[in-house]
């Protein structure tokens, strides 16, 4: 019974905690933006525009849902939720704190230690791609077909690389728990030992979220909204609140295997583990206030003639230290 | 490429530190610089007379036709302004205006002035015809930032 109290304690935390996070991602990355751009941003619905993301929400489900008249109803509805889901589920498997004891009992703050824990993470990742590509396809319009197309070929092109980057740390580690990697850096952070994995690692993750300068999918100066033009009220919002779950996710991905989880002096674990992921989200909002979109067959060429060989590399000079070094 | 991108970090981030330049409108009010085209005004001389001698000037340089004057003689005995004749009626449909500002280049006596007045929101279409009463001024001394704008011999100092 406590067990079971205990796990559904955990899935509220986490998942609920994972979703404001990603609405307030939404705030985050209107105030970041603003302070790039000598602007303020939103600052007028509660203190220092605090409950915008809120307000917005609001705002969001009493707008009328528009599904165009050509549009493949039932998957058109539903895509969006392939999104989201995978990307809620994926982030079940990273730990986002040390082990606290609640009612006598030992809780690791981890939603699910599984062995395999990152190949978990890609599979769901996968899956998310399913989410654009259906939404896309099922709009029955230009705009979102070709954002569709881009999002499919952009991801299976970095995605590769994407896992790439990360064996170097599987291998140092021995383990495929994320929980396993963060207990191998109690001396130091991954990031020393994989400084080339970590580079590799965070391109691909900004290709892989469909973040600037790899938004190709959602172009919004040349798609108007890529894959998702058609969509609009809550189905729009899934959309967008999935985008930011995966960033958080991957962002978290990145810390447990880069920075050493939720490790760190005097700060309680959770908060090592909050500075770290909100770190990576600014540096997503901060790039993407800064650099130009590539063109897609600099894209293309970058993934395969770049990060490809570069990852690939990385993992052959890993094995090697690792058989020979020890 | 790396080189690049680290160079665009940069700037963006020297220019996370600078001053904002957004105005918090409702709370903070910038002041118009002068020769700014808001509402119109009618302004009066010094000793309380109109200066608008119902010439019409304005209603003819007008490109969209919003300003109607008509006028009539004045009283020898009480003036209502220093010609021959005054506006007894004068409208404006600020609607149709498009704030160019001819009206007060043609006015022969500085009369009509666009003013630093720029919040004139209303909620009616007919609102929007602003009659004599609605835009003659109360006392001179009281828009001394309206009267900047003509110099000595009437000519605006702005344009
Ligand atoms: S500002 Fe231009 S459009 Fe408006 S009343 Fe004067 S002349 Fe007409
Ligand atoms: S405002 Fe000036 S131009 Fe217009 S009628 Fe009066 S005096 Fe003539």
């Amino acid at each position: 019974m406590v067990t079971l109290l205990i796990i559904l304690g955990k899935v509220l935390v986490g998942f609920g905690g994972l979703l404001l996070l990603a609405a307030y991602m939404t705030w985050m990355e209107r105030r970041v933006f603003a302070l790039i751009q000598v602007r303020v941003g939103p600052n007028r619905v509660g203190p220092s525009g605090l409950l915008q993301p809120i307000a917005d929400g609001i705002k969001l489900m009493f707008k009328e849902t528009i599904i165009p008249a050509q549009a493949d109803k039932v998957i058109y509805v539903l895509a969006p939720a392939v999104t989201l889901i995978p990307a809620l589920a994926a982030f079940a498997v990273v730990p986002f704190g040390d082990s606290v004891t609640v009612l006598g009992q030992k809780v690791d703050l981890v939603l699910a230690d599984i062995n395999v824990g990152i190949l978990y993470i890609f599979a769901m990742a996968g899956i998310g791609v399913y989410g654009i590509v259906l939404g896309s396809w099922a709009s029955n319009s230009k705009y979102p077909l070709i954002g569709g197309l881009r999002s499919a070929a952009q991801l299976i092109s970095y995605e590769l690389s994407l896992g790439m980057s990360l064996l170097g740390v599987v291998m140092i580690a021995g383990t495929l728990s994320l929980k396993g990697i963060v207990e191998g850096q109690a001396g130091m952070p991954y990031i020393v030992l994989q400084p080339l994995g970590f580079l590799l690692f965070v391109v691909c993750m900004l290709a892989e979220t469909n973040r600037a300068p790899f938004d190709l999918p959602e172009a919004e100066s040349e798609l108007t909204g890529g894959f998702h033009t058609e969509y609009s009220s809550m189905h729009f919002a899934v959309y967008s609140i999935a985008e930011y779950c995966s960033m958080i996710t991957l962002s978290a991905v990145g810390a447990t295997f880069f920075l050493g989880g939720w490790r760190g002096p005097l700060l309680p674990p959770v908060v090592w583990f909050l500075i770290k992921v909100l770190a990576f989200m600014f540096f997503f909002m901060w790039l993407r206030a800064s650099t130009p979109r590539l063109r897609y067959d600099q894209l293309m060429g970058f993934g395969w003639k770049v990060l490809l060989p570069l990852s690939i590399l990385n993992v052959i000079l890993t094995a090697g230290a690792v058989v020979f070094i020890g | 490429m790396l080189g690049e991108i680290c160079k665009g970090l940069w700037l963006t981030l020297k220019h996370s530190f600078k001053n904002r330049v957004t105005v918090q409108y409702p709370d903070v009010k910038e002041e118009m610089p002068v020769g700014y085209r808001g509402l119109h005004k009618l302004l009066r001389w010094e000793d309380g007379l109109e200066r608008c001698v119902g010439c019409k000037l304005c209603s003819a340089a007008c490109p969209v036709d919003c300003i109607y004057v008509e006028s009539e003689e004045n009283d020898p005995e009480a003036p209502t302004s220093k010609g021959e004749r005054y506006a007894s009626i004068y409208e404006i449909n600020e609607l149709r205006c498009i704030f160019c500002g001819y009206c007060e280049e043609a006015c022969p006596v500085g009369a009509v002035v666009l003013g630093n007045e720029y919040e004139f929101c209303q909620d009616d279409r007919g609102k929007f015809l602003y009659e004599k009463g609605d835009l003659l001024v109360e006392r001179t001394e009281d828009h001394p930032e309206l009267h900047a704008r003509y110099d000595e011999k009437n000519l605006l100092t702005y344009v």
